[in-house]
């Protein structure tokens, strides 16, 4: 059995990582098969990573974030959770190929999945000119007229990254204010290719093989109109990942993990969570890190609580050895 | 680095589209954090199952008429050839086990 097992590979589970094998722990890190690094690994330059003032390619900072976890002893997997079972004083985590995996304490930090529109068509065009990474899909759009639906930084971002390719990028989004950061905005205001489509909701995809055109709705008059678009990249937030846990750790009403206070612990002893999955307001890649943080002194803590109790038990029962001697001596003299 | 020999737009219709064999190709660019990840699992994939499926991988930035031809706009796009025609088609990097299901038809 190990000490600690931590769920997730962004930067809140590295860092967590980070921490718990600086403190000792050797803890095992269960990453993913194909999503390793999280959701930095889907953009290009971070400039809001404190200590990178010339910015970092968020797939380098994760890089370097594994790095400094596995010199401290950190040990990465790079497979899948199946299942968890937290019910016990053991958990029990398992994998699609390495088999299960017992630990005295767990770190819970799987962040959050690109949210989906709902519509018929986004299914059977997605990869057919329907996108949730413009940093992998921009390429091919080069020459074309395509558009962002979203508000916040991330849509801005995925604009911006996408005139490089485009000809053209409307931004689509429901108000006529936007989320992003300040300097997000008006980087994208600044740009000549972009242009924006303000109240506005893209209520249909049509096209046969690739994406034609979008259906918008005014969300103010509720008028109908047509877009010809090639391509349509969908940057409108993300959910916590929590299928794994339903039934286990409860949950707060806008379905992130709930966590008691300001520290990491979740409705089960010995499970702590930390990340994306646990913030639906702030996600930054260093708050993520902050959390993380938190989640292993956290654990750090428990652990310790545990290897406490079983070291006063032990004494308790040396005691009551000595005791026994002692009296079964006194009936033999 | 992967052990699925590279095609190109120049051999791509000797490699792919006129061979006997059941090609799986893997649509790819340095620059594609996910096809990185997927690379390894079909690797795996085409060690496991080299009697019914040979994987090759064909770069996109270097050979875009193919990806063009084929439609590409989104990778990793692994495409399933069989007598010269797409019989099957995954797009996005997936776990093994979700591959081995989507390809099942081709691995028995």
């Amino acid at each position: 059995m190990r000490q600690i097992i931590i769920i997730g590979s962004g930067p809140a589970g590295f860092t967590a990582a980070i921490y718990a094998a600086r403190a000792g722990l050797e803890p095992l890190l269960i990453a993913s098969s194909v999503e390793a690094g999280g959701e930095l690994m889907k953009t290009t330059e971070v400039e809001n990573f404190p200590g990178f003032p010339e910015g970092i390619q968020g797939p380098d900072l994760m890089t370097k974030l594994q790095e400094q976890a596995e010199k401290f002893g950190t040990e990465v997997l790079l497979d899948d959770v199946t299942s968890v079972d937290f019910s016990g004083d053991i958990k029990k985590v398992s994998t699609g190929y390495s088999g299960d995996f017992e630990a005295q304490a767990i770190i819970f930090s799987t962040g959050s999945a690109y949210r989906k529109l709902g519509l018929d068509d986004e299914e059977r065009l997605s990869g057919r000119g329907v996108s949730w990474c413009a940093t992998c899909d921009g390429f091919f759009f080069k020459k074309k007229t395509i558009a962002v639906i979203g508000g916040g930084d991330s849509a801005m971002e995925e604009a911006t990254f996408l005139t490089r390719f485009a000809d053209k990028v409307y931004l689509i989004h429901r108000k006529d204010t936007l989320r992003a950061s300040k300097i997000m905005q008006e980087r994208a205001f600044a740009n000549d290719k972009i242009e924006f489509v303000f109240n506005s909701a893209v209520v249909g995809i049509s096209g046969e093989n690739t994406v034609e055109s979008l259906k918008l709705e005014n969300t103010v008059t509720g008028e109908l109109s047509e877009l010809p678009v090639q391509g349509l990249f969908v940057a409108i937030g993300n959910d916590p990942r929590t299928h794994l846990v339903h039934g286990q750790l409860d949950l707060t009403t806008s379905g992130t993990i709930a966590v008691a206070g300001r520290s990491s612990k979740t409705n089960i002893a010995g499970v702590f969570a930390a990340g994306d999955v646990i913030d639906d307001t702030y996600r930054q890649a260093a708050t993520a890190a902050a959390s993380g943080t938190v989640a292993a002194l956290d654990a750090e803590h428990y652990l310790a609580g545990l290897a406490e109790a079983s070291a006063i038990a032990e004494l308790r029962d040396a005691e009551a050895e000595i005791e026994l001697i002692d009296s079964l001596q006194s009936t033999q003299s | 680095m992967s052990n699925a020999s590279a095609v190109t737009d120049a051999s791509f219709e000797a490699d792919v589209l006129n061979s006997d064999e059941t090609i799986l190709v893997d649509f790819w660019a340095e620059w594609c954090g996910p096809c990185r990840a997927v690379s390894p699992i079909l690797d795996q994939i085409a060690s496991e199952h080299s009697s019914k499926i040979k994987i090759v991988k064909l770069n996109v930035d270097e050979n875009p008429q193919t990806a063009a031809k084929y439609q590409i706009t989104s990778i990793p796009a692994m495409k399933v050839y069989r007598g010269g025609e797409v019989v099957k088609t995954i797009i996005g990097a997936k776990p093994k086990a979700a591959l081995e299901s989507d390809l099942a038809a081709y691995l028995a």
